[in-house]
């Protein structure tokens, strides 16, 4: 933690953090000198409220996302460990599946073709079903390697304490892998916020389409992209600097 | 407590562990089980903890018999308090925390009474210091010790010890052998393998030594150890005593 850092190391952190923002303000300015662009930022402030608006879409479809994705990464990974062998093939191929893919022919496939088949119009929720289906196969991933870590000296303790198998998860094998997830969990939560913008390609009227339509509207396309950045990284650096105080906090020897 | 094995076997894939095992053990109060390795001491012990079960005979426990049936051995290991060589701990709890899970999720204590019981046994047993660390900043020894604790505080009919201290240096060793001498001395039923003779030859009454999945001889340990009658143990006591 920054609190408990020495001094000159303290100096040595802001030193060196100044330095790369300047280093990175030198690059930008150069090249964005170099374009000769009229900006108009005027047409834009004009559209902020559908900006915002695109964000707070954004914000939602990756939240809604992401709790979905939890569910159905936590049910694969048990499936995967299941005795019934048709309930661990099904999951395995729906991990293999969904990892094999990109996420831009599985939002086609699913909008497309099986929404269209089910019957289900609404795009939004076509989107957050797109999001969480290819989230929900990474996570499960990692809450299976989660439960394998733990030795089977601790499942052959649990036993032995007369714990039955929901409570050796409860007690012994969750917490563990919860610690362990959270980490790349925050990691993942990034990623569906920046995968929610292949939404745009089937009209859900998130963050990235507002502003490409402004862009339509306005003909400022760098007036319309670069907030569009700063909204995605307004959202993704705070998790990243959550992470790693997370990954502190949850850090304990084994 | 009494034990009795009749024609108990135990395969694992091609081998045989244990091999038509009858006998029958009068009451006693410390059980010491020692013999070659990979004798089938441990299996033996896991059977009578009830985390094995064989493919025929049975068992009986004061004259009850042990149905093999998974419903009723989770109530049987319940009521039993085990200790492995080492790693009994769960990494992601104190030690505090480690003794209170058995008895608030399986027993049905409360916190409140669950701590009281738990403060009780670490003021008695030295422990209380460590009572907020995690294994991972404790000994072997420690562990071992929180371990035990933990094993004992759900008040079990009897406690089984499978080499309890062969993962620890000396020093750690006489803390966590000294530690079972005292619940000897309190009056508890216990069943020890170990590889330790001298340790084995005090804190036990009785002793079955076991070799190639057979118990070769059973007997008082005052008796077994100085006048053993098979020459497989005769042998065995010979080599280790000699070091
Ligand atoms: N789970 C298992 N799977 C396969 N083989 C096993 C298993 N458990 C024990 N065995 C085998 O059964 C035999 C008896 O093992 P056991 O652990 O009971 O011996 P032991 O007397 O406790 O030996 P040690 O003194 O080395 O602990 C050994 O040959 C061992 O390899
Ligand atoms: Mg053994």
């Amino acid at each position: 933690m920054q609190a408990h850092r020495q001094p000159v190391a303290r100096a040595a952190w802001i030193v060196s953090w100044c330095l790369v923002a300047l280093l990175v303000a030198a690059v930008f300015s150069f090249a964005f000198g170099q374009l000769h662009y009229g900006w108009n930022w005027q047409a834009i402030w004009h559209y902020r409220e559908k900006f915002l608006h695109g964000w707070l879409v954004t914000v939602a479809l990756s939240a809604a996302a992401l709790l979905a994705s939890l569910a159905i990464g936590l049910l694969s990974a048990l499936a995967r460990r299941s005795a019934f062998l048709p309930l661990r093939y099904a999951a395995v191929l729906y991990v293999e599946i969904v990892r094999g893919t990109p996420l831009l022919v599985q939002i086609l496939i699913l909008f497309y073709v099986v929404a269209n088949a089910f019957g289900i119009e609404n795009r939004y929720v076509v989107g957050v079903l797109a999001l969480s289906l290819f989230a929900g196969a990474y996570l499960s991933e990692m809450i299976r390697s989660g439960i394998e870590s733990i030795r089977d000296s601790q499942l052959e303790s649990a036993r032995a304490i007369g714990l039955t198998r929901a409570q050796t998860y409860r007690h012994v094998v969750f917490p563990q892998v919860v610690r362990q997830l959270v980490p790349p969990l925050t990691g993942q939560f990034a990623s569906i916020i920046k995968d929610s913008s292949l939404l745009s390609i089937i009209a859900v009227s998130e963050f990235t389409l507002n502003a490409q339509e402004v862009n339509a509207f306005t003909y400022s396309t760098l007036e319309s992209y670069l907030p569009l950045a700063a909204g995605y990284l307004l959202l993704t650096l705070p998790i990243s600097l959550l992470s790693r105080v997370l990954e502190r906090r949850f850090h304990f020897a084994t | 407590m009494r034990l009795e094995f009749r024609a108990i076997s135990k395969q694992f894939g091609q081998h045989q562990a244990l091999r038509d095992v009858s006998v029958s053990v009068a009451e006693f109060q410390s059980l010491a089980i020692i013999g070659p390795s990979g004798g089938g001491k441990t299996t033996l012990l896991r059977i009578v903890a009830g985390l094995e079960t064989p493919e025929a005979g049975y068992l009986s426990i004061d004259d009850a018999r042990v149905d093999f049936s998974e419903a009723s051995l989770l109530l049987h290991r319940r009521r039993i308090g085990t200790v492995f060589q080492a790693y009994n701990l769960f990494p992601h709890l104190t030690a505090r925390e480690n003794v209170l899970l058995p008895l608030v999720v399986v027993h049905g204590l409360s916190r409140i009474e669950a701590n009281e019981t738990v403060d009780a046994l670490f003021e008695r047993f030295q422990l209380s210091r460590h009572a907020d660390r995690r294994p991972a900043e404790l000994s072997g020894g420690q562990q071992q010790r929180v371990a035990i604790v933990r094993a004992i505080a759900i008040k079990p009919r009897f406690l089984i010890f499978d080499e309890p201290t062969s993962a620890l240096d000396p020093e750690m060793t006489a803390e966590v052998l000294d530690f079972i001498a005292e619940l000897r001395g309190e009056g508890r039923d216990l069943i020890i393998v170990t590889h330790n003779m001298g340790f084995a030859r005090e804190v036990s009454d009785h002793c079955l030594f076991i070799a190639e999945g057979q118990v070769l001889e059973e007997g008082r340990s005052s008796e077994l150890f100085s006048r053993p009658r098979n020459p497989l143990l005769a042998n065995f006591l010979a080599k280790v005593l000699r070091y």
